[in-house]
């Protein structure tokens, strides 16, 4: 469904060169869920931001849904965001003093979906991730850290996106409610949602069924359900 | 993304911080209500000075003495000249088609006794024709007639002002006598009161028949004014261009500029009056303007602390699909919002300090629709123009980095 080439990133301030991304390929299939581990530094959220249509690749080509968004306008990157892709931050980013129901539905806003229609999709989402009809018209300032997650994923949801880019979901919540939070992924994966994580932190990758191991830019492991592909196999 | 969403957005936006809007659309609300105050005071004394004007009667074209000539090289003051006569106002109306009626007219001030009081006044001499051309309206008893102009009648017909200077307030003064620079005079009638002040009350005043003020009081055989009324506003030009003819060849001048009279319509003076008052209106709505540009900058002053606060919330929003214009248009639609909020207000609080004026010093105010709507399209325009760069600040903003902004 989504299959990056060979791509590269490189930062340019003045004279110097930062090559974060050297050279990346791989592909993730529908109802997948991926895990892309690799320590601080090692271009994980960069790549992130190219899988999110948020940035673009220097070289290399981004294949999603077999469309090639490598050289896509920044519009264009916004359509595919708007349809295709949900995201979770590690620091929720809900609009505050917002009703969890409104921050549900903001996706929707630039959706163009009617006034009627959004109010169903949205509380369906919240049920979906695991919070109550009681949580709807809360404000998000008034909610735990593991509920503003889960908020943050129903809004994930709303926009019925092909896939799921969850950014370090768990490094703003304590370990009991990160497992729960691990455990609402799963559950939508179950559903058939395919997902790709970031993080940092090993354990929170054994919810996934695929390990990604990026270092210094490169992929230096790729593993589903404890089989490897050689470095070989991944570089072809 | 629907115009509804956007409003309801932007909405929210504002309102989640209350005072910061309050005080920032306070800015907007006193510049908008400064210039609809300062306009309508401007509008109220043009057109309070109009129906002056008007209210001395209409198509009127003014003819005053200019300058005496001499056969020396002295000329006397502008209006010195005793050259008009009753003859010229009688053959102005018999020699020009279009001319409606015409009153000569002698204005001088005399003390004016009766009973042990007494007032100093403006006497005018004059004709029957004077109360249809000046808007004279009888209240009690009648006016000056033909008959009495003929017969060189001491009668006079007094303004309400002098009545109730001389006889008291609404007291009944048809009969009696008054003594006009030690000359009896019986009283016929008595005028409705006209009000005005700008040019002279015209209810503090003294009609007698012009004969009568020619011979009798004042010892000349000339007139101070004659009033010509036109029958059509629209040759109001023709009618000044034949009368200057007709007088300059009474008067056997060959030059008109050497002419002894001078013509001016009731046009030109309604004209330089409120020339004058636009000009100031134009100044202080100008100088209250400024305090709409220092609104502004605190508008822009305002957005711009919002942009940076809500950066993560842009990035945000970037991220789940909104375009560059669809961020930008927010921000502008904000601002928009509160110069308009601050417009509305402004308007309402201009309108109401008006009528206060007219209330509390009676000073009159005219608020028109177009200085609202004016005021509408500024508090606007201000919106777009100091929340433009805001906005595209906002826009511009790296999705990235506002996502990670702390």
């Amino acid at each position: 469904m989504i299959e990056v080439k060979n791509i590269t990133k490189v930062y340019k301030t003045g004279d110097f060169e930062n090559k974060v991304l050297k050279g990346i390929s791989f592909s993730i299939n529908e109802g997948e869920f991926v895990a892309i581990i690799g320590p601080s530094g090692s271009g994980k959220s960069t790549l992130m931001h190219i899988l999110g249509c948020l940035d673009t690749p220097t070289t290399g080509q981004y294949f999603f849904e077999g469309k090639d968004v490598s050289r896509f306008s920044d519009d264009e990157l916004a359509e595919i965001r708007k349809r295709k892709i949900g995201f979770v931050f590690q620091a929720f980013n809900l609009l505050p003093r917002t009703t969890v129901l409104r921050n549900v539905m903001l996706p929707l806003i630039y959706a163009n979906v009617s006034r009627s229609k959004r109010e169903k999709i949205a509380k369906k989402a919240i049920i979906d991730a695991g919070l109550k009809e009681k949580h709807f018209y809360r404000l998000s300032n008034q909610l735990s850290g593991g509920e503003m997650q889960r908020v943050a994923i129903a809004r994930s949801l709303v926009n019925n996106p092909s896939i799921i880019l969850a950014d370090e979901p768990t490094g703003n919540l304590d370990s009991k409610t990160g497992e729960f939070v691990m455990q609402t992924f799963e559950k939508l994966n179950k559903e058939g949602r395919t997902i790709v994580l970031i993080t940092h932190e090993k354990y929170i990758a054994e919810n996934a069924k695929r390990k990604i191991t990026i270092r210094d830019g490169e992929i230096i492991e790729d593993i589903t359900n404890g089989i490897s592909k050689s470095v070989q196999q991944i570089k072809e | 993304m629907f115009i509804t969403d956007l409003l309801e957005e932007s909405y929210s936006a504002i309102f989640a911080n209350k005072t910061r809007t309050a005080l920032t659309v306070l800015g907007i609300v006193i510049g908008i209500s400064s210039v609809i105050v300062m306009v309508s005071l401007g509008q109220g004394a043009t057109s309070s000075i109009e129906t002056n004007i008007e209210s001395m009667g209409s198509n009127l074209i003014t003819i005053m003495p200019g300058f005496q000539r001499t056969f020396s090289q002295v000329t006397s003051g502008r209006g010195s000249a005793q050259t008009l006569t009753i003859e010229d106002a009688q053959a102005i109306l018999t020699e020009i088609p279009f001319v409606k009626n015409v009153a000569p007219e002698l204005s001088r001030r005399y003390q004016i006794i009766s009973k042990g009081k007494n007032t100093n006044t403006q006497v005018i001499g004059t004709v029957a024709s004077y109360q249809d051309i000046k808007n004279v309206v009888i209240d009690e008893g009648s006016f000056i007639s033909d008959q009495n102009v003929l017969n060189q009648a001491k009668v006079a017909v007094l303004g309400p002002t002098t009545r109730d200077d001389l006889f008291g307030e609404g007291a009944n003064a048809i009969g009696e006598t008054i003594r006009i620079n030690g000359i009896n005079f019986k009283v016929i009638g008595i005028t409705k009161p006209k009000g005005g002040s700008s040019f002279g009350s015209q209810d503090d005043i003294v009609y007698v028949p012009i004969t009568t003020a020619q011979k009798i009081l004042a010892g000349v055989n000339y007139v101070s004014t004659i009033s010509v009324q036109i029958q059509n506003s629209k040759l109001m030009n023709q009618a000044k261009l034949e009368i200057t003819n007709l007088l300059l060849q009474r008067h056997n001048i060959t030059d008109p500029q050497l002419a002894d009279f001078n013509i001016v319509s009731q046009q030109d003076i309604i004209e330089s009056a409120s020339s004058i008052i636009n000009t100031m209106t134009i100044l202080l709505a100008a100088i209250a303007s400024i305090s709409l540009i220092v609104g502004g900058i605190g508008i822009m002053n305002m957005m711009m602390t919002t942009v940076t606060e809500r950066t993560r919330e842009i990035g945000l929003r970037r991220a789940i699909g909104a375009k560059k214009s669809d961020i930008g248009l927010q921000f502008l639609t904000e601002s928009v919002m509160l110069t308009f909020l601050g417009g509305v207000i402004g308007i309402i609080l201009g309108i109401l300090i008006s009528y206060g004026i007219t209330f509390f010093t009676n000073t009159a105010t005219k608020t028109s629709l177009f200085s609202i709507i004016l005021a509408f399209s500024v508090s606007f325009l201000i919106g777009v123009i100091f929340g433009y760069w805001p906005a595209q600040k906002a826009a511009k903003l790296n999705p990235i980095e506002a996502l990670r902004y702390e």
